[in-house]
Protein backbone atom coordinates (compact mmCIF):
# COMPACT_ATOMS: atom_id res chain seq x y z
CA UNK A 1 0.00 0.00 0.00
CA UNK A 2 3.06 2.39 1.16
CA UNK A 3 4.95 1.84 -2.02
CA UNK A 4 1.49 2.16 -4.27
CA UNK A 5 1.23 5.79 -2.72
CA UNK A 6 5.02 6.66 -3.58
CA UNK A 7 4.56 5.62 -6.88
CA UNK A 8 1.19 7.71 -7.00
CA UNK A 9 2.47 10.96 -5.49
CA UNK A 10 5.87 10.19 -7.65
CA UNK A 11 3.82 10.26 -10.47
CA UNK A 12 1.11 12.95 -9.96
CA UNK A 13 3.52 15.63 -8.22
CA UNK A 14 7.10 15.33 -8.67
CA UNK A 15 7.37 13.64 -12.36
CA UNK A 16 4.50 15.89 -13.47
CA UNK A 17 3.50 13.92 -16.98
CA UNK A 18 3.20 17.75 -18.69
CA UNK A 19 5.88 20.33 -16.60
CA UNK A 20 8.48 17.37 -16.47
CA UNK A 21 8.19 14.92 -18.59
CA UNK A 22 6.45 17.15 -21.40
CA UNK A 23 4.29 14.61 -22.23
CA UNK A 24 0.66 15.88 -23.75
CA UNK A 25 2.10 19.16 -24.26
CA UNK A 26 -0.95 20.06 -26.95
CA UNK A 27 -3.55 19.62 -25.21
CA UNK A 28 -1.95 21.21 -22.21
CA UNK A 29 -1.84 24.54 -24.32
CA UNK A 30 -4.57 24.21 -26.86
CA UNK A 31 -7.55 23.23 -24.33
CA UNK A 32 -6.60 25.51 -21.55
CA UNK A 33 -8.51 28.88 -21.97
CA UNK A 34 -11.13 28.28 -19.81
CA UNK A 35 -11.16 26.11 -16.76
CA UNK A 36 -14.59 24.57 -17.45
CA UNK A 37 -12.90 22.94 -20.65
CA UNK A 38 -9.52 22.37 -18.86
CA UNK A 39 -11.42 20.20 -16.36
CA UNK A 40 -13.54 18.28 -19.11
CA UNK A 41 -10.35 17.19 -21.17
CA UNK A 42 -8.78 16.48 -17.50
CA UNK A 43 -11.58 13.77 -16.80
CA UNK A 44 -11.60 12.67 -19.79
CA UNK A 45 -7.81 11.95 -19.34
CA UNK A 46 -8.27 10.71 -16.45
CA UNK A 47 -10.46 8.09 -17.82
CA UNK A 48 -8.61 6.80 -21.02
CA UNK A 49 -5.15 6.80 -19.56
CA UNK A 50 -6.59 5.06 -15.94
CA UNK A 51 -8.55 2.53 -19.02
CA UNK A 52 -5.56 2.36 -20.90
CA UNK A 53 -3.00 1.42 -18.44
CA UNK A 54 -4.94 -1.51 -16.95
CA UNK A 55 -6.04 -3.14 -21.00
CA UNK A 56 -2.44 -2.28 -21.93
CA UNK A 57 -0.91 -3.92 -18.66
CA UNK A 58 -3.23 -7.08 -19.02
CA UNK A 59 -2.33 -7.50 -22.64
CA UNK A 60 1.79 -6.81 -21.27
CA UNK A 61 1.05 -9.45 -18.80
CA UNK A 62 -1.31 -12.41 -20.64
CA UNK A 63 -0.23 -12.02 -24.45
CA UNK A 64 3.42 -10.58 -24.86
CA UNK A 65 5.42 -11.94 -21.85
CA UNK A 66 4.27 -15.03 -21.92
CA UNK A 67 4.75 -15.31 -25.76
CA UNK A 68 8.03 -13.34 -25.87
CA UNK A 69 6.91 -10.89 -27.96
CA UNK A 70 7.67 -7.73 -26.05
CA UNK A 71 9.59 -6.08 -28.86
CA UNK A 72 5.93 -5.77 -30.49
CA UNK A 73 4.81 -3.60 -27.36
CA UNK A 74 5.28 -0.01 -29.11
CA UNK A 75 3.18 -1.50 -32.10
CA UNK A 76 0.22 -3.24 -30.18
CA UNK A 77 -0.05 -0.23 -27.01
CA UNK A 78 -0.37 2.20 -29.46
CA UNK A 79 -3.00 -0.21 -31.59
CA UNK A 80 -4.74 -1.03 -28.50
CA UNK A 81 -5.15 2.68 -27.31
CA UNK A 82 -6.62 4.09 -30.58
CA UNK A 83 -8.98 1.42 -30.57
CA UNK A 84 -10.10 1.57 -27.16
CA UNK A 85 -10.44 5.32 -26.71
CA UNK A 86 -12.71 4.49 -30.48
CA UNK A 87 -14.56 2.08 -28.44
CA UNK A 88 -14.90 4.29 -25.31
CA UNK A 89 -16.38 7.37 -27.51
CA UNK A 90 -19.32 4.69 -29.22
CA UNK A 91 -19.43 3.04 -25.73
CA UNK A 92 -20.57 6.22 -24.15
CA UNK A 93 -22.40 7.69 -27.01
CA UNK A 94 -25.03 4.27 -26.87
CA UNK A 95 -25.26 4.17 -22.86
CA UNK A 96 -24.21 7.24 -21.24
CA UNK A 97 -25.58 10.59 -23.23
CA UNK A 98 -24.93 12.99 -20.40
CA UNK A 99 -20.95 11.73 -19.70
CA UNK A 100 -20.99 11.64 -24.00
CA UNK A 101 -21.82 15.37 -23.89
CA UNK A 102 -19.78 16.23 -21.61
CA UNK A 103 -16.36 14.24 -22.46
CA UNK A 104 -17.11 13.07 -26.30
CA UNK A 105 -15.30 16.21 -27.93
CA UNK A 106 -12.66 15.37 -26.25
CA UNK A 107 -12.18 11.87 -26.69
CA UNK A 108 -10.71 11.95 -30.35
CA UNK A 109 -8.15 14.37 -29.24
CA UNK A 110 -7.12 11.95 -26.95
CA UNK A 111 -5.87 9.33 -29.48
CA UNK A 112 -2.74 11.72 -30.35
CA UNK A 113 -2.05 12.63 -27.18
CA UNK A 114 2.02 11.08 -26.53
CA UNK A 115 1.13 10.51 -22.23
CA UNK A 116 -1.10 7.81 -22.90
CA UNK A 117 1.48 5.93 -25.13
CA UNK A 118 3.60 7.04 -22.82
CA UNK A 119 2.11 5.83 -19.20
CA UNK A 120 1.59 2.40 -20.84
CA UNK A 121 5.58 2.27 -21.98
CA UNK A 122 6.77 3.17 -18.52
CA UNK A 123 4.56 1.07 -17.13
CA UNK A 124 5.81 -2.09 -19.18
CA UNK A 125 9.90 -1.11 -19.20
CA UNK A 126 9.33 -0.70 -15.29
CA UNK A 127 7.50 -3.91 -14.90
CA UNK A 128 4.61 -2.94 -13.26
CA UNK A 129 2.03 -5.31 -11.92
CA UNK A 130 -1.46 -4.55 -13.48
CA UNK A 131 -2.39 -3.10 -9.91
CA UNK A 132 0.27 -0.81 -10.06
CA UNK A 133 0.25 -0.02 -13.69
CA UNK A 134 -3.16 0.50 -12.96
CA UNK A 135 -2.86 3.10 -10.30
CA UNK A 136 0.59 4.68 -11.91
CA UNK A 137 -1.70 5.31 -14.99
CA UNK A 138 -4.59 7.53 -12.67
CA UNK A 139 -1.91 9.34 -11.07
CA UNK A 140 -0.19 10.45 -14.23
CA UNK A 141 -3.79 11.53 -15.04
CA UNK A 142 -4.49 13.44 -12.00
CA UNK A 143 -1.09 15.18 -12.09
CA UNK A 144 -1.74 16.16 -15.89
CA UNK A 145 -5.40 17.40 -14.59
CA UNK A 146 -3.96 19.46 -11.92
CA UNK A 147 -1.59 20.86 -13.95
CA UNK A 148 -3.92 22.17 -16.54
CA UNK A 149 -6.91 23.58 -14.40
CA UNK A 150 -4.08 25.38 -12.78
CA UNK A 151 -3.30 26.58 -16.01
CA UNK A 152 -6.24 27.59 -17.05
CA UNK A 153 -7.15 29.09 -14.07
CA UNK A 154 -4.13 31.04 -14.89
CA UNK A 155 -5.00 31.97 -18.61
CA UNK A 156 -8.16 32.98 -17.44
CA UNK A 157 -6.82 36.17 -15.73
CA UNK A 158 -4.30 36.76 -18.11
CA UNK A 159 -6.55 37.89 -20.66
CA UNK A 160 -7.25 40.74 -18.78
CA UNK A 161 -3.61 41.71 -19.07
CA UNK A 162 -2.01 44.11 -21.43
CA UNK A 163 0.03 41.98 -23.06
CA UNK A 164 2.90 43.38 -25.60
CA UNK A 165 1.37 42.35 -28.97
CA UNK A 166 4.41 39.71 -29.66
CA UNK A 167 3.84 37.75 -26.39
CA UNK A 168 0.16 37.35 -27.03
CA UNK A 169 -0.78 33.77 -27.41
CA UNK A 170 1.20 30.97 -26.88
CA UNK A 171 4.70 32.62 -26.19
CA UNK A 172 2.90 34.02 -22.52
CA UNK A 173 1.03 30.57 -21.77
CA UNK A 174 4.65 29.18 -22.07
CA UNK A 175 6.06 31.62 -19.74
CA UNK A 176 3.28 31.31 -17.55
CA UNK A 177 4.37 27.03 -18.07
CA UNK A 178 7.80 27.61 -17.25
CA UNK A 179 7.11 29.31 -14.00
CA UNK A 180 4.70 26.46 -12.92
CA UNK A 181 7.31 23.87 -13.91
CA UNK A 182 9.48 25.88 -11.24
CA UNK A 183 7.01 25.69 -8.43
CA UNK A 184 6.78 21.90 -9.18
CA UNK A 185 10.16 21.26 -8.99
CA UNK A 186 9.68 21.85 -5.38
CA UNK A 187 7.67 19.04 -5.26
CA UNK A 188 11.13 16.99 -5.85
CA UNK A 189 11.58 16.67 -2.01
CA UNK A 190 8.97 15.26 -0.85
CA UNK A 191 10.06 11.32 -1.64
CA UNK B 1 13.99 23.58 -59.48
CA UNK B 2 13.80 19.39 -59.35
CA UNK B 3 11.31 17.62 -57.07
CA UNK B 4 14.04 16.20 -54.58
CA UNK B 5 15.47 19.65 -54.37
CA UNK B 6 12.70 21.47 -53.93
CA UNK B 7 11.69 18.87 -51.64
CA UNK B 8 14.51 19.75 -49.42
CA UNK B 9 14.06 23.60 -49.96
CA UNK B 10 10.33 22.87 -48.67
CA UNK B 11 11.22 21.04 -45.57
CA UNK B 12 14.75 22.96 -44.22
CA UNK B 13 13.41 26.30 -44.88
CA UNK B 14 10.14 27.43 -46.13
CA UNK B 15 8.06 24.87 -43.66
CA UNK B 16 10.25 24.28 -41.42
CA UNK B 17 8.86 22.07 -38.64
CA UNK B 18 10.26 23.36 -35.48
CA UNK B 19 10.76 27.08 -36.27
CA UNK B 20 7.61 27.93 -38.97
CA UNK B 21 5.30 24.66 -38.67
CA UNK B 22 5.87 24.09 -34.84
CA UNK B 23 5.21 20.89 -34.63
CA UNK B 24 6.51 17.98 -32.23
CA UNK B 25 7.00 19.54 -29.59
CA UNK B 26 6.94 17.06 -26.74
CA UNK B 27 10.17 15.86 -28.52
CA UNK B 28 11.64 19.04 -28.78
CA UNK B 29 11.43 20.54 -25.54
CA UNK B 30 12.44 16.71 -24.06
CA UNK B 31 15.18 16.06 -25.76
CA UNK B 32 16.93 19.42 -26.25
CA UNK B 33 19.13 19.35 -23.30
CA UNK B 34 22.29 19.09 -25.14
CA UNK B 35 23.17 20.18 -28.60
CA UNK B 36 23.67 16.11 -29.08
CA UNK B 37 20.44 14.88 -27.77
CA UNK B 38 18.47 17.35 -30.47
CA UNK B 39 21.00 16.10 -32.79
CA UNK B 40 20.49 12.14 -32.39
CA UNK B 41 16.70 12.90 -31.68
CA UNK B 42 16.46 15.08 -35.19
CA UNK B 43 18.58 12.47 -37.21
CA UNK B 44 16.55 9.00 -35.66
CA UNK B 45 13.09 11.20 -36.77
CA UNK B 46 14.39 11.79 -39.34
CA UNK B 47 15.51 8.19 -40.78
CA UNK B 48 11.57 7.07 -39.20
CA UNK B 49 9.90 9.73 -41.31
CA UNK B 50 12.12 9.45 -44.82
CA UNK B 51 10.66 5.40 -44.44
CA UNK B 52 7.18 5.62 -43.93
CA UNK B 53 7.03 8.40 -46.25
CA UNK B 54 8.49 5.88 -48.68
CA UNK B 55 6.88 3.33 -47.97
CA UNK B 56 3.28 4.81 -47.41
CA UNK B 57 3.97 6.73 -50.84
CA UNK B 58 4.27 3.19 -52.59
CA UNK B 59 1.32 1.54 -50.72
CA UNK B 60 -0.90 5.00 -51.47
CA UNK B 61 -2.98 2.87 -54.04
CA UNK B 62 -3.70 -0.06 -51.42
CA UNK B 63 -4.67 1.31 -48.56
CA UNK B 64 -8.39 1.73 -48.39
CA UNK B 65 -9.13 5.16 -47.31
CA UNK B 66 -11.40 4.50 -44.41
CA UNK B 67 -8.80 2.47 -42.64
CA UNK B 68 -5.32 4.85 -43.97
CA UNK B 69 -5.03 6.45 -40.50
CA UNK B 70 -4.19 3.18 -38.46
CA UNK B 71 -2.78 1.91 -41.47
CA UNK B 72 -0.20 4.27 -41.50
CA UNK B 73 0.19 4.32 -37.26
CA UNK B 74 0.91 0.75 -38.40
CA UNK B 75 3.61 1.59 -40.47
CA UNK B 76 5.06 3.90 -38.06
CA UNK B 77 5.20 2.11 -35.29
CA UNK B 78 6.96 -0.55 -37.14
CA UNK B 79 9.93 1.90 -38.38
CA UNK B 80 10.07 2.94 -35.00
CA UNK B 81 10.44 -0.64 -33.45
CA UNK B 82 13.13 -1.85 -35.90
CA UNK B 83 15.16 1.82 -35.02
CA UNK B 84 14.52 1.43 -31.88
CA UNK B 85 16.53 -1.95 -31.90
CA UNK B 86 19.49 -0.83 -33.86
CA UNK B 87 20.26 1.98 -31.93
CA UNK B 88 19.72 -0.14 -28.44
CA UNK B 89 22.42 -2.23 -30.62
CA UNK B 90 24.77 0.23 -32.21
CA UNK B 91 24.35 3.77 -30.33
CA UNK B 92 23.14 2.81 -26.77
CA UNK B 93 24.39 5.92 -25.04
CA UNK B 94 22.38 7.79 -27.32
CA UNK B 95 19.12 5.11 -27.05
CA UNK B 96 19.72 5.64 -23.19
CA UNK B 97 19.52 9.72 -22.87
CA UNK B 98 16.36 9.60 -25.52
CA UNK B 99 14.87 6.77 -23.34
CA UNK B 100 10.99 6.95 -23.93
CA UNK B 101 11.03 9.71 -26.24
CA UNK B 102 11.91 7.04 -28.81
CA UNK B 103 9.01 5.12 -28.83
CA UNK B 104 7.01 7.82 -28.66
CA UNK B 105 8.23 9.09 -32.08
CA UNK B 106 5.56 7.00 -33.35
CA UNK B 107 2.49 9.92 -31.74
CA UNK B 108 4.97 12.67 -33.11
CA UNK B 109 2.74 14.33 -35.27
CA UNK B 110 4.90 15.26 -37.95
CA UNK B 111 5.42 11.64 -38.74
CA UNK B 112 1.79 11.53 -39.29
CA UNK B 113 0.94 14.60 -40.78
CA UNK B 114 3.26 14.58 -43.47
CA UNK B 115 1.97 10.87 -44.34
CA UNK B 116 -1.32 12.33 -44.47
CA UNK B 117 -0.40 15.85 -46.21
CA UNK B 118 2.10 14.47 -48.73
CA UNK B 119 2.79 10.88 -48.67
CA UNK B 120 -0.43 9.30 -49.25
CA UNK B 121 -0.77 11.48 -52.22
CA UNK B 122 2.31 11.79 -54.19
CA UNK B 123 5.27 9.69 -55.83
CA UNK B 124 7.79 7.74 -53.95
CA UNK B 125 10.97 9.41 -54.75
CA UNK B 126 9.39 13.12 -53.81
CA UNK B 127 7.85 11.43 -50.66
CA UNK B 128 11.32 9.60 -49.65
CA UNK B 129 12.73 13.13 -50.05
CA UNK B 130 9.82 15.46 -48.50
CA UNK B 131 10.96 12.73 -45.63
CA UNK B 132 14.28 13.45 -45.82
CA UNK B 133 13.68 17.51 -46.02
CA UNK B 134 11.36 17.46 -42.88
CA UNK B 135 13.70 15.33 -40.72
CA UNK B 136 16.50 17.51 -41.57
CA UNK B 137 14.45 20.62 -40.70
CA UNK B 138 13.45 19.50 -37.52
CA UNK B 139 17.48 18.07 -36.70
CA UNK B 140 18.31 22.00 -37.20
CA UNK B 141 15.62 22.99 -35.36
CA UNK B 142 16.22 20.40 -32.21
CA UNK B 143 19.93 20.93 -32.49
CA UNK B 144 20.07 24.80 -32.45
CA UNK B 145 17.41 24.83 -29.62
CA UNK B 146 19.88 22.37 -27.76
CA UNK B 147 22.89 24.20 -28.55
CA UNK B 148 21.48 27.43 -27.12
CA UNK B 149 20.36 25.18 -23.80
CA UNK B 150 23.71 23.93 -23.34
CA UNK B 151 26.09 27.21 -23.99
CA UNK B 152 23.73 28.90 -21.32
CA UNK B 153 22.52 25.98 -19.08
CA UNK B 154 26.24 24.43 -18.50
CA UNK B 155 28.73 26.51 -20.75
CA UNK B 156 29.47 23.87 -22.96
CA UNK B 157 29.32 22.84 -26.94
CA UNK B 158 28.92 19.16 -27.75
CA UNK B 159 30.10 18.40 -24.48
CA UNK B 160 33.40 20.47 -24.90
CA UNK B 161 33.75 23.63 -22.35
CA UNK B 162 33.91 26.54 -24.38
CA UNK B 163 33.18 29.81 -21.39
CA UNK B 164 35.40 30.38 -18.89
CA UNK B 165 35.31 28.56 -15.84
CA UNK B 166 34.58 32.30 -14.45
CA UNK B 167 30.92 31.64 -16.07
CA UNK B 168 28.35 30.40 -13.78
CA UNK B 169 25.72 28.24 -15.62
CA UNK B 170 22.33 29.42 -15.47
CA UNK B 171 21.60 25.28 -14.80
CA UNK B 172 17.65 26.05 -15.01
CA UNK B 173 18.04 26.13 -18.51
CA UNK B 174 18.50 22.23 -18.75
CA UNK B 175 16.16 21.57 -16.70
CA UNK B 176 12.16 21.61 -17.21
CA UNK B 177 10.95 25.35 -16.94
CA UNK B 178 14.19 26.09 -19.31
CA UNK B 179 12.41 24.44 -21.65
CA UNK B 180 9.50 26.19 -21.77
CA UNK B 181 11.60 29.33 -21.30
CA UNK B 182 13.19 28.81 -24.66
CA UNK B 183 10.22 27.77 -26.43
CA UNK B 184 7.98 31.12 -25.49
CA UNK B 185 11.09 33.07 -26.61
CA UNK B 186 11.08 31.11 -29.80
CA UNK B 187 7.07 31.39 -30.23
CA UNK B 188 7.45 35.43 -29.26
CA UNK B 189 10.14 35.83 -32.09
CA UNK B 190 7.86 34.25 -34.58
CA UNK B 191 5.01 36.44 -33.57
CA UNK B 192 7.04 39.73 -34.05
CA UNK B 193 8.38 38.11 -37.01
CA UNK B 194 4.90 37.03 -38.58
CA UNK B 195 3.26 40.95 -37.01
CA UNK B 196 6.09 42.50 -39.13
CA UNK B 197 5.34 40.40 -42.24
CA UNK B 198 1.40 41.13 -42.03
CA UNK B 199 2.26 44.58 -41.90
CA UNK B 200 4.12 44.95 -45.26
CA UNK B 201 1.03 42.81 -46.31
CA UNK B 202 2.61 39.19 -47.13
CA UNK B 203 0.91 35.93 -46.59
CA UNK B 204 1.44 34.55 -43.22
CA UNK B 205 -1.00 31.45 -43.14
CA UNK B 206 2.01 29.42 -43.30
CA UNK B 207 3.78 30.19 -40.15
CA UNK B 208 1.48 28.61 -37.04
CA UNK B 209 2.47 29.39 -33.21
CA UNK B 210 2.26 26.05 -31.21
CA UNK B 211 0.25 23.24 -31.98
CA UNK B 212 -2.99 24.90 -30.70
CA UNK B 213 -5.76 24.62 -33.41
CA UNK B 214 -3.37 22.14 -35.46
CA UNK B 215 -3.24 19.11 -32.96
CA UNK B 216 -7.30 19.97 -32.23
CA UNK B 217 -7.88 19.10 -35.75
CA UNK B 218 -5.58 16.93 -36.41
CA UNK B 219 -7.10 14.58 -33.80
CA UNK B 220 -10.62 15.42 -35.06
CA UNK B 221 -9.45 14.46 -38.32
CA UNK B 222 -8.14 10.98 -37.12
CA UNK B 223 -11.39 10.31 -35.39
CA UNK B 224 -13.79 11.32 -38.35
CA UNK B 225 -11.73 9.18 -40.30
CA UNK B 226 -11.71 5.84 -37.96
CA UNK B 227 -15.70 6.31 -37.72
Amino acid sequence: MKELLVIAIGSALVNNVVLSQFLGICPFLGVSKKVDTAAGMGAAVIFVITLASFVTSVIDKVLLIPLKMTYLQTIVFILVIACLVQFVEMFLKKTMQSLYQALGVYLPLITTNCAVLGVALTNATKEYSILTSTVNGFAVAAGFTISIILLAGIREKLEYNDISPALKGSPIVLVTAGLMAIAFCGFSGII
Amino acid sequence: MNTAGERLYNGIVKENPTFVMMLGMCPTLAVTTSAINGLGMGLTTMVILALSNLIISMLRKVIPDDVRVPAFIVIVASFVTIVQFLLQAYIPTLNESLGLYIPLIVVNCIILGRAEAYASKNPMIASLFDGIGMGLGFTIGLTSIGLVREIIGSGKLFGMAVLPASYEPVSIFVMAPGAFFVLALLTGIQNKVKLNLAKKGKDVSKIQSGCNADCASCGAKCGNAKE
